[in-house]
């Protein structure tokens, strides 16, 4: 699978490890991640909330660059990333005024060509070859798969699961040998981008998002976008000073993947986290003694 | 040289505002083949239909153009008139001079030319007219009614008391619907088998009604007055005639834990079962998919169990049993065959339609629609009349109900309202209250629609006296959180969220259309809408005819409704066959095509074009009885007159008789000329 | 939807009355917001009702009942987190979210400074960025976040967590086609401001 790999702006920055992990379960599973030359960022929440041309210019610049470096297809992971410019993609086919003025700023050919892809499609794809080469039984983790709003909704413009009862994330989980436990919170807001803006709010929707899952039972909750992560895992201290509970370890979707592929803490940046992934280990060397192997 | 009489009309200022209609007068007094010509201030009037009959007799009239109104309005009117002073009355034709011309222009003399060409268009063509007279087949008084619910009840009495004989037609194992499966109705809170089951009983009992439960229409041909149907009557694998309802065989039967369907889930059947005990009638039915004998038929070849045949002291049970069909002849088909419930689920019968995630997709327990509720309050139910959750058999303390899951919902691809909920609710929330003394009941919804006789005090009672508390609003989203179901709603009154741990949630669903209808519908030429409810003649005029001569609809079939506005259309559908049956032929216009069997050549691309299914084959054979052509025939009885079969016709062999080629070019030549 | 003729007539979706608020918002998002029938299911679902004081319901009832003012003084339009939970939800397909991106635009348009501080600040920090560098430098973000009106002493106790953990690069970082962003900015800023 060769795709045109956009990291977006907090791959190199506060979700490092996001991107250390999927760059390391790439090669195992056989994904050719090719970055796009010069991309630049999607706009976020800031541009789309304050100018809507801004908010479909800025990724459309990306998918442009990718028409012309010759991608069939974009993989953003973060998913904000990802709702950006499918958004962009879907509003540029479905009104045609838009269209002509994005075309008009962007000085660049472009005929709207490349489809966009998100991480969770991706790693779905990729099952057979994740549970051919899963050799780390994670029998003995449980883990709550978190997928936050913008992966799953506007439902027209994702649409590859359903948007209240999505089940692609658990099909990974399940494959990496790990075991998805239900939740109520799993498409619920964490706060998105208001984590430096309006901190007490992210701190109230995580807070709510993290009992569940630890009321479900779940060891980690693994999480498919960067602003997910941050708001779970950075902010978890802000939550628990409130309620002095454990703490729980906020995963990204790779980084499970690469635990059951064999690969190293180290390699999938879990010691880059503000809450401890120690636990996590643990639970997985506990798994290993036991010896269950697929 | 034809005797054309012409008559223009002033319609008081409508016509005569605009057109100079003395002038049209004159100029037709001029036209070749007008033997008289005139103007009149109101040609309806009796005076001047008597002006028409009058000028008939005088002046030896052989036709008759009267220019007024659309032929929509008067034309039957003038060919009365025209018939009784004894001139055929296809020889009377009208001129539309108000509606194509007076009512559309301003220039008074342009118009008045225009009415002028109009009138001689009209002139020319009735040259061309030949008389004809209206077709008369014979009506067969007897009466099909596809459907045992309340509609189909009341249309099978109501015709069969009104001297008709009825052939009823149920696909269920029992007559009753969805009414039977009710406990009590609004607004009177009557227990509803005790209002139903004496009707039921009648109609088993009715000398003049034929009752065919477990029994699908297979095939309708013919028309209206003669219509020939097929009826499949499925193998219930009990001999109707010798059993006696005893139900030795169903106490005897070991596979008991078949989920039944007319507890909604709720409860359990055995494999030959009876749906309710005062069903009718009162024969067992066995169910050959969930029965051991028929399972290990199925596999081995072999037959197992066989305990109700043993168990049967009248011989009854009858494994070989076949589907058969039986043949009736009817002239008049009533549709009354209901309605189903909307589920919320992933998967949907129909395309265009979603379920609610956000409410689980009906696999959160102790959430259930409102047919189940239903089922808990009925004496006769699952639970002897208590309401009990499901899951666990608790009492619940609070019930949260749902108005408009799926009605009003554009969304989900349901945007009519369903009409009942509303009152439903209501009735559930106090009957609730009634079993269960210190139950709250809440009630999310968006509008109240109680517009019946006694409707909307219903609801305020429910509200003031039973203490149901009603919020105005929806409901986001619910999940099961441990022994409860929290419902995330909100209260657009006060303006605030509102969180309820329920311990069951009832949805008030949609109606929608039966399963498969659309294959029946099909059967009857009877159109539908796009949720698949049969359509009317004419919403407001005609609501209980179908744009098919003969069919009739009753009840839900048709749209949401209630059971006393199920009542009042069946008994109008009734009326209306009681009145098609109360001559002993039916007239029918002959402006119908007519086929030159000389010039026919069989290709049949009229057949294939015939919305109504008119065109029949007709063997021509010579003296010998040697087959010459197999030709294409109009059956008079069906044809509407539509022209397609004209319009396509290779060869020029049909005609529509009134419409011929020779009065149309007629009347384009005398508007070119 | 407003049709372009309406636009250019000033007549909105009702062909004899003059455009309305509620026009404004329909040719702009698509969406008809008389469609609203007030159920309340958006806001049942929002996120961040028990913060705002107009929930998503409320601001589709002021569109309709063309109260422009109300709306642009009022700071929920700014809380919203653009989760589409309303919008997923709407049996009528009002797009609630949508239609509030639309309204925090014309608030902006007309000059409005209903919008919280930290938000407003945030949201045109993020914008510097990328109009600095083509790509976000979260150090400068976060610098100019707080200079700008964000809370200046916030964080501070996390962010050399964030640099001990390699999580923050000192680097700004400017790509090849920044000229090609900056240009997208103008372009779309100039847009904007031919609608005021």
């Amino acid at each position: 699978m060769k795709l045109g790999y956009y990291p977006g702006c907090s791959m190199h920055g506060t979700a490092r490890e996001f991107d250390e992990s999927l760059q390391a379960i790439a090669k195992p599973l056989g994904l050719e991640l090719t970055e796009l030359d010069d991309w630049s960022c999607c706009g976020a929440t800031s541009a789309h909330a304050t100018n809507r041309l801004l908010g479909v210019a800025l990724p459309a610049r990306n998918l442009a660059l990718a028409e012309q470096q010759g991608f069939k297809d974009v993989f953003a992971p973060c998913a904000a990333c990802y709702s950006r410019l499918a958004t962009a993609r879907h509003e540029m086919q479905e009104d045609a005024k838009l269209d002509a003025k994005v075309k008009e700023i962007l000085k660049r050919p472009f005929s709207n060509s490349v489809g966009v892809m998100n991480i969770v499609e991706v790693l779905r794809g990729l099952i057979p070859q994740i549970k051919e080469q899963a050799v780390q039984p994670l029998s003995e983790l449980k883990v709550a798969c978190y997928y936050g709003c913008l992966l799953l909704r506007p439902a027209e413009i994702t649409g590859f699961d359903d948007a209240e009862d999505p089940s692609s994330m658990e099909d990974v989980t399940r494959a990496t040998g790990a075991t998805p436990v239900e939740w109520r919170m799993r498409t619920e807001c964490c706060g998105g981008s208001f984590s430096l803006s309006r901190t007490g709010s992210v701190v109230r929707l995580g807070r709510a998002v993290i009992n569940d899952a630890r009321a479900a039972g779940a060891n980690a909750i693994v999480v498919a976008c960067p602003m997910c992560h941050s708001n779970l895992d950075f902010r978890q201290q802000a939550m628990g000073q409130r309620e002095g509970a454990t703490e729980m370890p906020i995963l990204y979707l790779p980084q499970l993947v690469g635990l059951a592929l064999g690969l190293s803490p180290q390699t999938l940046g879990l010691k880059r986290h503000f809450v401890s992934t120690q636990p996590v280990l643990e639970l997985v060397a506990a798994g290993a003694a036991k010896g269950e192997v697929k | 040289m034809p005797r054309i009489g012409v008559f223009i009309c002033h319609c008081g200022e409508n016509i005569a505002r605009t057109v100079d209609v003395k002038r049209v007068a004159e100029a037709l007094a001029e036209h070749p083949g007008v033997a008289y010509s005139t103007d009149y201030k109101y040609m309806c009037s009796d005076p001047g239909q008597t002006l028409v009959k009058q000028a008939i007799v005088e002046h030896k009239l052989d036709g008759v153009v009267v220019a007024a109104c659309s032929p929509r309005m008067h034309e039957k009117t003038f060919r009365r008139a025209a018939s009784s002073a004894g001139l055929n009355p296809y020889l009377c034709e009208m001129a539309n001079i108000r509606e194509h011309c007076s009512w559309i222009h301003e220039d008074r003399e342009e118009a008045t030319q225009k009415a002028i060409e109009l009138t001689r268009m009209m002139v020319e063509k009735v040259k061309y007219n030949a008389p004809m007279q209206a077709i008369r087949i014979p009506v067969e008084k007897r009466a099909l009614v596809i459907g045992g619910g309340i509609a189909g009840i009341q249309a099978a009495l109501d015709l069969a008391d009104g001297g008709a004989e009825v052939v009823l037609v149920e696909k269920e194992p029992s007559i009753g619907g969805h009414m039977s499966q009710l406990s009590e109705t609004f607004p009177t809170l009557d227990c509803s088998q005790c209002i139903l089951t004496p009707r039921m009983v009648e109609v088993y009992q009715h000398p003049r009604i034929k009752l065919l439960t477990f029994s699908e229409v297979e095939n309708v041909e013919g028309y209206i007055g003669n219509f020939t149907v097929q009826i499949r009557r499925k193998a219930r694998s009990v001999d109707e005639d010798l059993c006696n309802g005893c139900g030795d065989c169903i106490a005897s039967c070991p596979v008991k834990k078949i989920p039944s369907e007319f507890e909604c889930g709720l409860g359990k059947r055995t494999a030959i079962y009876v749906p309710f005990p005062q069903a009718v009638p009162n024969t067992p039915t066995l169910d050959r998919e969930n029965c051991t004998l028929f399972k290990s038929r199925a596999k081995t070849g072999k037959d197992a169990c066989m305990r109700c045949q043993k168990a049967c002291q009248r011989g009854a049970i009858n494994y070989n049993q076949q589907d058969r069909i039986e043949e009736f002849k009817v002239g008049a088909i009533v549709v009354a065959t209901g309605f189903q419930l909307y589920k919320i689920t992933k998967e949907q019968p129909r395309p265009g339609i979603s379920g609610y995630g956000e409410y689980g997709y009906g696999t959160v327990p102790d959430v259930i629609d409102g047919l189940q509720f239903e089922r808990l309050a009925s004496a006769s139910g699952p639970t002897a009349g208590k309401i009990l959750r499901p899951s666990d058999g608790k009492e619940p303390k609070k019930i949260v109900f749902l108005q408009c899951i799926g009605s009003r919902d554009c969304a989900k691809g349901i945007e009519y309202c369903s009409k009942i909920c509303c009152m439903y609710t209501a009735k559930h929330a106090m009957l609730y209250r009634h079993k269960v003394h210190g139950g709250q009941a809440y009630v999310f919804y968006m509008d109240i629609r109680a517009n019946g006789k006694g409707y909307d005090e219903f609801v305020r009672r429910a509200i003031e006296e039973d203490g149901a508390k009603y919020l105005r609003g929806r409901v986001s989203k619910l999940y099961r959180d441990g022994e409860v179901i929290k419902v995330h709603g909100f209260d657009t009154l006060s303006s605030e969220p509102v969180v309820i741990d329920a311990d069951m949630v009832v949805l008030a669903t949609a109606m929608r259309a039966q399963p498969n209808i659309e294959a029946l519908a099909q059967k009857l030429s009877v159109s539908y809408d796009k949720h698949a409810f049969l359509n009317e003649a004419h919403p407001k005029l005609r609501p209980v005819e179908t744009n098919t001569a003969g069919v009739f609809l009753a009840g839900a079939v048709q749209a949401p409704r209630d059971i006393p506005d199920s009542v009042a259309m069946a008994s109008a559908a009734a009326a209306k066959v009681l009145d098609l049956f109360s001559a002993d032929e039916l007239e029918r216009e002959p402006t119908i095509a007519k086929v030159d069997a000389t010039i026919c050549t069989g290709c049949f691309h009229c057949e294939r074009v015939c919305p109504y299914g008119a065109v029949e084959h007709k063997e021509i054979r010579d003296r010998k009885g040697n087959l010459i052509k197999v030709i294409a025939d109009v059956n008079p009885g069906v044809c509407q007159g539509c022209g397609t079969c004209v319009a396509t016709c290779p060869s020029k062999s049909v005609e529509l008789q009134g419409f011929t080629d020779s009065q149309v070019f007629a009347e384009i030549n005398a508007l070119m000329g | 939807m407003a049709s372009p003729e309406q636009q250019e007539t000033g007549h909105g979706l009702d062909q004899h009355a003059p455009a309305e608020l509620k026009d404004e918002v329909a040719a702009l998002t698509g969406a008809n917001p008389a469609r609203c029938y007030q159920c309340g299911k958006c806001s049942a679902g929002c996120p961040m009702a028990v913060e705002t004081s107009l929930r998503p319901h409320d601001i589709l009832r002021l569109i309709n009942m063309d109260q422009r003012e109300k709306l642009m003084e009022n700071d929920s339009i700014w809380l919203c987190l653009t989760c589409e939970t309303c919008a997923a939800r709407c049996p009528n397909s009002c797009d609630p979210a949508r239609v509030i991106d639309t309204l925090r635009e014309m608030s902006l348009a007309s000059g409005s400074t209903a919008a919280p501080k930290a938000i407003s600040a945030f949201h045109q920090a993020f914008l510097n960025q990328i109009k600095s560098g083509g790509r976000l430098f979260e150090v400068g973000l976060i610098a100019n976040y707080k200079f700008t009106g964000g809370a200046l002493l916030a964080d501070v106790m996390t962010a050399p967590g964030m640099f001990m953990r390699g999580k923050l690069a000192l680097k700004p970082r400017r790509i090849k086609g920044v000229k090609d962003v900056r240009r997208i900015f103008a372009a779309c800023e100039a847009a904007a401001k031919e609608q005021q």
